[in-house]
């Protein structure tokens, strides 16, 4: 495959992995006190755990696992509205696999499906558009949801809807959007950062010169990441040679993917069909202002939210649930009470344990589950 | 979900509504080219390899780049198989 092989060439590998040591090293840092690199992106969470690549770097060395994981954020509430649009009489549901198996208050949508609602897994909103063209007695529901890497497929799809004058599709807009994300993020004060990974398929969409304010107003290095083993060892060197060289900056490695500017007509498309929310409410993280996009008045026959009566109600997250502190990179997967007990992938609790880009889903499908159980009988010690 | 998937554009299948067939490790599958169409026509996009997201082409690969970055990454190699080097003779 195109530029896949190349970039999990071990022999490669071991010098970037050396190089990293030799940084780590002139840095004189100590393993109580830690690097702190965010990786913002589920995606690079899932690669660094599918790859070990966690595992290859010096303990000096830690990944914060940020909030990208859009299936994880997803609040309960929300939850609670797909099962209400998808139990209407004469809908047809549809949405991505991940998001199946998000616990609801009350059910999830795997739980729906099996109590009888009409709720399809598809692979692209084209796919339900296909299906709101089939069945033009029924009404045909996509559930939108994804930073901007996918907004831009869902905007297209909405837009090729209004060409074609379909009547029966409509989008459950729950999209999120990356910048005031990180703000929120760097405004944290629980956080010490050190340095970011950027999300490469985020910028292939927006660009990478959104991000200059992050260097120059919060002073943190962040290098724009692919997702290959080696896209990640790479940008993580890069971020490391920055610190070491009092630099902060924006760097791409990611440039085969992701231009400086972003993709013009993916943007223009996102721009006509959605406009910012006041603010948007995240699993563990609250509201956060302009965080999510809703669609434009020009656009509201096709907007689920307009047409159909749903809870919207905010729902807490249960108890034992430690998503929160897990997604603020306050604590590790493995630190919270139900992790591997009570919640697994089979059963969740929590939706970090859902997605395959959740941080405890990788950790539990990846990690050394015994080893990590003994840590923490020793950490309660 | 956000991963995408590399393929390579092998005909135009519906030239108004930008869709054209993509060959994905030999699974065909019709794939929207909005994006990565630009000012050219669209018959030019044949034969591109593109980064394939829900459906929807996303990025044209850019060999010119990716060969960039796997330059800098062979020198490193070479880099420090010298340093290796180097501190193998200090030490001798």
């Amino acid at each position: 495959m195109q530029y896949v092989d190349e970039f999990r060439d071990p022999e490669k590998a071991a010098s970037l992995i050396a190089a990293i040591n030799d940084l780590t090293k002139t840095l004189a840092l100590h393993r109580d006190h830690p690097l702190h690199i965010m990786e913002v992106c589920g995606g690079h969470t899932h690669a660094i755990f599918r790859y070990g690549i966690a595992n290859m770097l010096p303990p000096e060395i830690e990944f914060v696992h940020g909030p990208g994981c859009p299936v994880c954020v997803l609040p309960m509430g929300r939850v609670d509205d797909c099962v209400a649009i998808a139990e209407t009489p004469g809908v047809i549901f549809t949405t991505f696999g991940d998001a199946m198996r998000v616990p609801g208050s009350k059910k999830s949508l795997l739980q729906a499906k099996a109590d009888g609602a009409d709720i399809r897994m598809v692979y692209s909103p084209l796919d339900a558009l296909e299906l709101a063209r089939a069945n033009p007695t029924r009404e045909v529901v996509f559930f939108g949801l994804g930073f901007e890497t996918t907004m831009p497929s869902t905007a297209f799809t909405v837009l090729q809807a209004s060409a074609e004058g379909l009547m029966n599709f409509s989008l459950f807009c729950n999209h999120i959007t990356i910048i005031p994300t990180m703000r929120a993020i760097l405004e944290s004060p629980e956080l010490r950062l050190d340095g970011f990974l950027g999300p490469g398929h985020v910028s292939m969409v927006i660009g990478t010169r959104v991000y200059d304010f992050i260097a120059e107003q919060y002073k943190k290095p962040l290098v724009v990441a692919g997702f290959e083993p080696l896209d990640v060892l790479q940008s993580v060197w890069l971020v490391l040679k920055q610190i070491a060289e009092g630099r902060c900056e924006i760097e791409n490695q990611y440039g085969r993917i992701a231009p400086p500017d972003g993709n013009k007509a993916a943007l223009s498309a996102v721009e006509q069909v959605f406009e910012l929310r006041e603010f948007f409410e995240w699993r563990g993280l609250g509201s956060i202002d302009h965080s999510g996009v809703r669609m434009r008045e020009a656009y509201a026959r096709f907007d689920a939210e307009r047409k159909f009566a749903m809870p919207s109600l905010k729902i807490e997250d249960p108890k034992a649930c430690e998503c929160g502190d897990v997604l603020k990179g306050l604590i590790k997967p493995w630190q919270c009470k139900v992790f591997g007990t009570a919640c697994t992938p089979q059963t969740p609790l929590g939706a970090l344990m859902v997605s395959s880009e959740g941080a405890c889903a990788a950790y539990y499908q990846y990690g050394d589950l015994e080893g990590l159980r003994d840590k923490r009988h020793a950490d309660a010690a | 979900m956000c991963l995408g998937i590399p393929g390579r554009i092998v005909a135009i299948s519906n030239a108004e509504r930008k869709l054209a067939t993509v060959d994905v490790s030999g699974v065909k599958r019709e794939v929207n080219i909005a994006c990565i169409i630009g000012e050219r026509p669209i018959e030019a996009c044949i034969g591109d390899w593109v980064l394939v997201h829900v459906g929807f082409a996303m990025s044209v690969i850019d060999e010119a780049q990716a060969a960039e970055t796997l330059r800098i990454l062979v020198e490193l190699g070479e880099a420090q198989q010298e340093i290796a080097a180097m501190r193998a003779s200090g030490r001798a």
